[in-house]
């Protein structure tokens, strides 16, 4: 367990952290979410113990990181933002070194690094020079150095940054696997990934905590109501004549395709699931739905809200359009259910 | 900490540097061995060992200006921080693994002298007290250049920086005729001093109020010593320094006496570095 408290970084005047407070459970999958200098990586190498605190009290298991930081280093495995490799080793002698250093006991050493080998298959490559592996392989040697030692806790500085799509998305499964037997936290400026791998989610912005909270909570809290999405064989008409009396309908917005067809979006009350009764009107009225799925609020929503107060909280005059990180996010994520194949 | 010196070490040897270091002080000890001891027929090799000091402002950058600046510029240093073990292992680590880089060439050359007394007399004792001092003046300085390797993160300029500091102690004693002998002259020269080690104080802390400080409070107590003790400042400057400086100290050593000031000295020398490289590096921690 991580407990952080009033934790604040200052470089000279200006603050890179401010007052941060917050306790990671253990056996969990922490999401740790900003825009870029938002102060994330700051506050990794503080918990880790790489940089000191100008104020603020960090104790990893009850031990704290400055005090007893021999005990508190022992629990935390890191991989920070550019991984620490040295390019003239080959990955395995790489490991061994990092075991020694971290000072596993000599019996287990080779135990530890072929397991960290394995887990995060990178046995093709062991016997190359650093060097001349491919970002993708450096990122997972530095993933595998994080996990010598058997730390509780791994910590990850935006382990995808600069791979591609299928090495993203290995690299997601390896956290989701990691996640299991550790506690994990990654940052990230991409809510994606945040999204698709976290129980839990940090926002951070401008050095300030904005947000603490599990992903489906955060995305229910700010996501108002779920919508249905429809193309159905209709006029507009029939189509209002069809849902007017249903209830449980916020709002109802239909738009007239060619071929008479028409897109459907259907905003349900709170606590409501209207796909079945909408179904159902449609089957009365024998008009075909060709296509029915309810659109979850993306966490997108949320980041962008989140952040937005607090910039304009922070410089009221200064309208600051938020995120550019919507650019690199996925399309909003739909949910597909079960519509009834029609 | 064995295992920060085995991977440096091995690093020395897997890259070139290693034998760089063994191969210009093998050439060069070869080189004045034969023209010393078996053309001209000197019985002493402590020349040989006199004539290649001037190798540490070689060896001594090309040895030290990799070990932090390179950690720095690579970002492994972040790797070394978040280690649970304390910075000075981690340094001590490198300097032991420098110190045995060199300790390998100058073993080799330790049996120079034996293979000499095949053809005569040989006066071991000086050539191996000589030895000794060597090794332990390499020690001094690579202690130095470490330091100066943990300010920067270019490797470039920790070299030509632990150059410019190992000539200026090479020709210390040289310089130190040149200082003026009289009580004011002194007191100037030693206020240079007092800039400089404020200056160093900045530069470490970063903090220049602490700079200013230290220069402030030093210069305080130099010119009340100056007030008081106006005769005693009568060529100081020059005897400090001479005192202070390392190749000097080498000097008894070759001349067959085993110097144990020598010893000390150089041994603090080198400890004040390792202690200062360790602050260095923990400073960066908080700044």
């Amino acid at each position: 367990m991580i407990e952080v408290s009033h934790l604040t970084k200052r470089y000279g005047d200006h603050t890179a952290v401010a007052d941060l407070s917050f306790t990671v459970a253990d056996g969990q999958i922490y999401g740790f979410l900003g825009p870029n200098g938002a102060g994330k990586s700051t506050t990794m190498n503080m918990i880790t113990g790489c940089i000191a605190a100008t104020e603020g009290q960090i104790t990893i298991d009850g031990h704290d990181i400055f005090e007893d930081a021999a005990e508190a280093k022992k629990q935390i495995g890191y991989l920070p933002e550019i991984p620490p490799l040295y390019p003239d080793m080959t990955p395995r002698e790489y490991l061994q070194f990092v075991a020694q250093a971290k000072q596993v006991a000599r019996s287990d050493i080779d135990a530890q690094v072929a397991h960290a080998i394995s887990v995060t298959q990178i046995a093709d490559v062991q016997n190359r020079l650093i060097k001349h592996l491919s970002k993708g392989y450096k990122q997972r040697v530095g993933i595998a150095q994080a996990l010598l030692g058997n730390p509780k806790i791994i910590i990850l500085d935006e382990p995808t940054v600069g791979l591609d799509p299928l090495q993203i998305i290995e690299i997601r499964d390896l956290i989701r696997d990691l996640g299991k037997a550790h506690t994990v936290i990654l940052s990230s400026h991409i809510l994606s990934e945040i999204q698709a791998v976290c129980d839990n989610i940090l926002i951070i912005s401008k050095g300030k905590l904005v947000a603490c909270d599990t992903t489906e909570n955060l995305q229910e809290l700010f996501a108002g109501n779920r919508t249905l999405s429809l193309t159905v064989k209709a006029t507009a008409e029939e189509v209002h004549q069809i849902l007017d009396g249903l209830e449980g309908v916020a709002e109802l917005r239909c738009t007239p395709l060619e071929n008479g067809l028409a897109e459907v979006q259907v905003v349900e009350q709170a606590e409501q699931d209207l796909a079945e009764p909408v179904f159902n009107a449609f089957a009365d009225f024998r008009r075909p739905i060709l296509r029915m799925n309810e659109v979850h609020a993306n966490l997108e929503d949320v980041f962008i809200e989140l952040i937005d107060e607090n910039q304009r909280a922070a410089v009221p005059e200064e309208a600051v359009p938020a995120a550019p990180e919507a650019a690199q996010a996925e399309p909003e994520e739909e949910v597909q259910r079960d519509a009834g194949n029609l | 900490m064995l295992a920060i010196y085995k991977r440096e070490l091995s690093s020395f040897y897997k890259g070139m540097f290693g034998y760089i270091v063994a191969g210009f002080m093998l050439i060069f000890a070869g080189i004045y061995c034969s023209a010393y001891n078996l053309s001209a027929g000197y019985p002493a090799f402590e020349y040989v060992l006199s004539a290649i000091t001037f190798l540490y402002m070689l060896i001594v950058p090309i040895l030290t200006m990799r070990s932090f600046a390179e950690e720095r510029r690579q970002h492994t240093d972040q790797l070394l921080y978040s280690l649970p073990i304390s910075m000075s292992k981690v340094v001590w680590g490198k300097y032991l693994a420098m110190l045995t880089v060199l300790a390998v060439p100058i073993v080799i050359i330790s049996f120079y002298p034996l293979i000499l007394t095949r053809f005569g007399t040989v006066n071991l004792i000086g050539a191996y007290s000589g030895l000794v001092g060597y090794f332990l003046l390499g020690a001094a300085l690579i202690a130095l250049g470490m330091f100066v390797s943990s300010l920067t993160e270019n490797q470039a300029v920790a070299a030509g920086l632990s150059f410019i500091c190992t000539l200026l102690v090479f020709m210390m004693s040289t310089l130190t005729s040149y200082l003026p002998a009289s009580a004011m002259g002194s007191y100037v020269t030693l206020t240079i001093f007092v800039l400089l080690a404020g200056l160093l104080t900045w530069l470490i802390t970063k903090n220049s109020t602490i700079g200013i400080g230290v220069a402030v409070i030093l210069e305080i107590a130099l010119s009340v010593c100056f007030v008081l003790w106006r005769s005693a400042f009568i060529g100081l400057a020059g005897t400090i320094l001479q005192q202070l400086s390392l190749f000097d100290r080498l000097g008894s050593f070759l001349n067959g006496m085993f110097d144990l000031t020598g010893v000390v000295y150089d041994l603090s020398f080198a400890a004040v570095f390792v202690f200062l490289t360790v602050q260095s590096l923990e400073k960066r921690r908080w700044s």
